[in-house]
């Protein structure tokens, strides 16, 4: 055997897995819904609140992309075997990032997000109040 | 030669606003100055100019003139007329340009028309509007020449983005400028007036129907872009909290406030402050969303940071005009009384409640649109998604509903609770019935639930007003009030029973298979490929019956363009006046299957049926006022006629 076969054997070896790589994973319930309606409720309600990581402005719940099909998978297949629609939240975020949930938690970096609400309200309440009481 | 006429037109144009800054400013320094007859023509001219060039564009791309490098961008010869027309406003370069011509109309229109107020705050109105369109202009001829050639000439355009390729959205982008830019008549009445000190009721009436007029376009633009994104995007969403989305309801909600606050001013001679303030804080937002839209910001900051050119340009023309505008507003505020005074339980009480919750859920969409941009910048990526804005928002926006059904029956000043109990009762009691049933009957879910009961109760309150009063002889600006909201009421519904109540199928289908969504089934009866123009497609043709009745056709379609190559898919839509069935032909699955998407979406369109109530009512408060004060004019006119022969036979007593 020459040492040219030798290398071509080792060559097709180690590029199994890469091609492998290339192709996804069979995605079937990126469009099939679950058959039980309350949990295709729930993985409906959940994928509206997650970002299609390759669109603009997209959740996964309304896009053509494949990342989004594969996504749409793996939450309703999560949800199907009995896992809690912010366990999967949590996975994904784990997975992707916070970037992947419209839905933000209050943390380190988004807390103005809500003490800004809170503090609108605040002002409002007290220029509808300050504003009405002067007018007597 | 065209290219050029335009570029030269847009220049003079850009010299145009100079001249009538330069002038407006003098003459407001000297009054009595001979500069300020310079004010008016050179807005008009100034105006015209603009359209002409705006004008050659649309010329340009009517030829497909590939010599230019924004058509061969853009545009293809073998693309539908109307698309090609579309494409000069399809891109950044001719966009801009659309605005600042929109923006030169404005002007040009007020200074041709507008001859009831002071002359000194005209001049500083048409100042300001010279000094906000220098900046656009300067933008367009230094950043973003449409113009400019392509040498050599191209042999074939790139084409226009398939998406865009649709009637409903060729007429968007102008509808909503009209509104965007129409605005900025408001904010130069507003720098106008704080630059004079005049803030009267007179001015409120001057500046109402231009504020109606922009609500308007406005309140049409959205509506029709929501439209547009639920059919064309194909997955039946109608709102997406985008970024670009919110930056045409930014302007939106403070216009719609604004609109409100002027009304109080006109008739109450209240809220002076206030009113100009919102008037500033209107175009504000237009601006700010030009530069959310138009920086590049939006795809990534760091892309925006790469190319900062554009970006740059806006960012500090926002600084000069929004920090300019409010530096002035916090110099002169002081020096604007209060204005009148009223009570809790009054029209004004109601409104500035409605004022201040417009304004807070103004701030919670600018904060949910920028505070994801803000972060980025410093690598840490959020989203912030309907999750965030629809809880948050719905804060103010569930009391302000409140609000909306009873605050139309208070009067003006100073009322009473015991004068409107009943109507307020019976609002209460459809609101509550509606809850009531919603819940132990259909079981639907809070914000929906809660939605559909406010939606009720606004509906019976928006006609209350009309109780007792002779129909024939209510004035437009009322029947416009009470349409309005009832179409808010509407569109509320609309959403509510989108939310509650649609079902989806997904489907992999064999020909000759029949699927079951809501009370519809659905039969595939074929898959043939079709061609148009310039895509060709698979198209599906889909037998629906309601509730076993007949058969309806539809034929969504899998369309592929050429030029530039991409998918789209075209949604087909069956209306009923209860909702509509929507089917998406996906792509093929395994074994001669396709993938079909079919949702019925119970009483959806009502979304924009209100949303063109809301239009509606906006255009018969306008044409109300805009009689009024034609009747007005030709009044003044015969009291002036019949002095006039007096004058002649007695000239020293005019004198006296």
């Amino acid at each position: 055997m020459s040492v040219r076969l030798i290398l071509a054997a080792l060559l097709l070896v180690f590029a199994g897995p890469v091609a492998a790589q290339d192709t996804l994973p069979p995605a079937p319930y990126a469009y099939r819904q679950l058959d039980d309606p309350a949990l295709e409720a729930k993985a409906q309600a959940l994928m509206e609140t997650l970002r299609c990581l390759k669109c603009q402005s997209q959740s996964i719940a309304d896009s053509d992309a494949p990342m989004a099909g594969d996504m749409r998978h793996q939450v309703r297949t999560r949800i199907a075997a009995g896992e809690d629609p912010e366990q999967v939240r949590a996975w994904l975020i784990e997975r992707y990032g916070d970037y992947v949930s419209y839905k933000p938690e209050i943390s380190a970096t988004t807390w103005p997000l809500f003490a800004i609400p809170v503090a609108l309200l605040a002002l409002a309440v007290l220029i509808i109040v300050r504003r009405l009481r002067k007018a007597k | 030669m065209i290219a050029e006429f335009g570029l030269a037109a847009l220049w003079l144009s850009a010299a145009l606003a100079g001249l009538q800054l330069l002038a407006g400013f003098l003459g407001l320094r000297q009054s009595g100055s001979e500069l300020s007859a310079l004010v008016r023509p050179a807005a008009v001219t100034q105006a015209l100019l603009c359209a002409l060039s705006f004008g050659a564009l649309l010329l340009l791309f009517a030829r497909t003139d590939l010599s230019v490098a924004l058509v061969a961008k853009n545009s293809h010869s073998d693309k539908p007329f109307i698309f090609k027309l579309a494409g000069a406003w399809g891109n950044h370069e001719g966009s801009m340009l659309l605005w600042v011509t929109v923006m030169a109309l404005a002007g040009g229109l007020i200074a041709f028309l507008e001859r009831r107020l002071p002359e000194r705050t005209m001049l500083a109105t048409l100042a300001s509007q010279a000094f906000v369109g220098l900046g656009f202009y300067a933008f367009l001829l230094i950043s973003s020449n449409p113009f400019e050639r392509l040498v050599p000439a191209a042999a074939e355009g790139a084409g226009l983005n398939p998406l865009l390729q649709d009637i409903g959205l060729a007429l968007h982008p102008p509808t909503l400028y009209f509104g965007y830019v129409g605005l900025s008549i408001a904010f130069s009445f507003a720098v106008g007036a704080l630059l004079t000190r005049q803030v009267t009721p007179d001015f409120a009436k001057v500046m109402r129907p231009w504020v109606l007029g922009a609500w308007i376009f406005l309140t049409l633009g959205i509506t029709a872009g929501s439209y547009w994104a639920y059919y064309e995007l194909g997955w039946g969403g109608w709102w997406f909290w985008d970024p670009v989305e919110n930056a045409s309801l930014m302007p939106w909600l403070a216009a719609t406030a604004l609109l409100h606050s002027v009304s109080v001013l006109a008739s109450r001679d209240a809220l002076r402050a206030w009113t100009i303030m919102l008037g500033v804080v209107a175009f504000s937002m237009s601006m700010i969303g030009t530069f959310l839209v138009r920086s590049g910001i939006l795809t990534s900051v760091h892309a925006f940071a790469v190319d900062p050119e554009r970006g740059t340009f806006i960012l500090v023309l926002l600084a000069i005009y929004i920090g300019g505008a409010l530096a002035l507003f916090a110099f002169r505020a002081g020096t604007i009384a209060e204005g009148e005074r009223f009570s809790v339980l009054s029209r004004e009480g109601a409104l500035v409640v409605n004022n201040v919750a417009l304004s807070a859920i103004l701030g919670i969409v600018l904060l949910g649109t920028l505070y994801p941009l803000l972060t980025e910048a410093f690598d840490v990526r959020v989203s912030v998604g309907p999750p965030y804005f629809n809880p948050v928002g719905a804060i103010f926006f569930l009391p302000m509903l409140v609000v909306l059904a009873i605050g139309p029956l208070l009067r003006w000043r100073r009322d009473s609770f015991a004068r409107i109990r009943l109507p307020v009762i019976a609002i209460a009691v459809v609101g509550s019935a509606v809850l009531l049933a919603g819940w132990l009957i259909a079981g639907i879910a809070l914000m929906p639930l809660l939605g559909m009961s406010l939606a009720a109760a606004v509906a019976v309150g928006s006609f209350l007003p009309l109780r007792g009063r002779s129909l024939r002889r209510l004035p437009l600006p009322v029947w416009g009030m009470v349409i309005a909201h009832f179409g808010i009421a509407v569109a509320l519904f609309g959403m509510a029973a989108d939310t509650a109540f649609t079902r989806e199928k997904l489907v992999a289908a064999q020909v000759g298979e029949t699927a079951r969504v809501g009370p519809w089934s659905v039969k595939l009866a074929s898959v043939d490929p079709v061609a148009g123009p310039n895509w060709t497609a698979l198209e599906a043709r889909l037998l629906a019956s309601y509730r076993g009745g007949g058969e309806h056709e539809l034929k969504p379609q899998a369309r592929s363009f050429w030029t530039p190559p991409q998918q789209t898919s075209e949604s087909a839509l069956l209306t009923r006046w209860n909702g509509q069935l929507y089917a998406v032909i996906g792509g093929e699955a395994e074994g001669g299957r396709w993938q079909l998407r079919l949702w019925w979406k119970p009483f959806v369109t009502w979304i924009w049926y209100g949303g063109v109530l809301i239009a509606l009512g906006g255009f018969l408060a306008l044409l109300g006022r805009l009689s009024g004060d034609l009747r007005r004019r030709s009044a003044q006119a015969k009291i002036a006629a019949r002095r006039a022969p007096e004058t002649v036979s007695e000239p020293v007593e005019v004198v006296a």
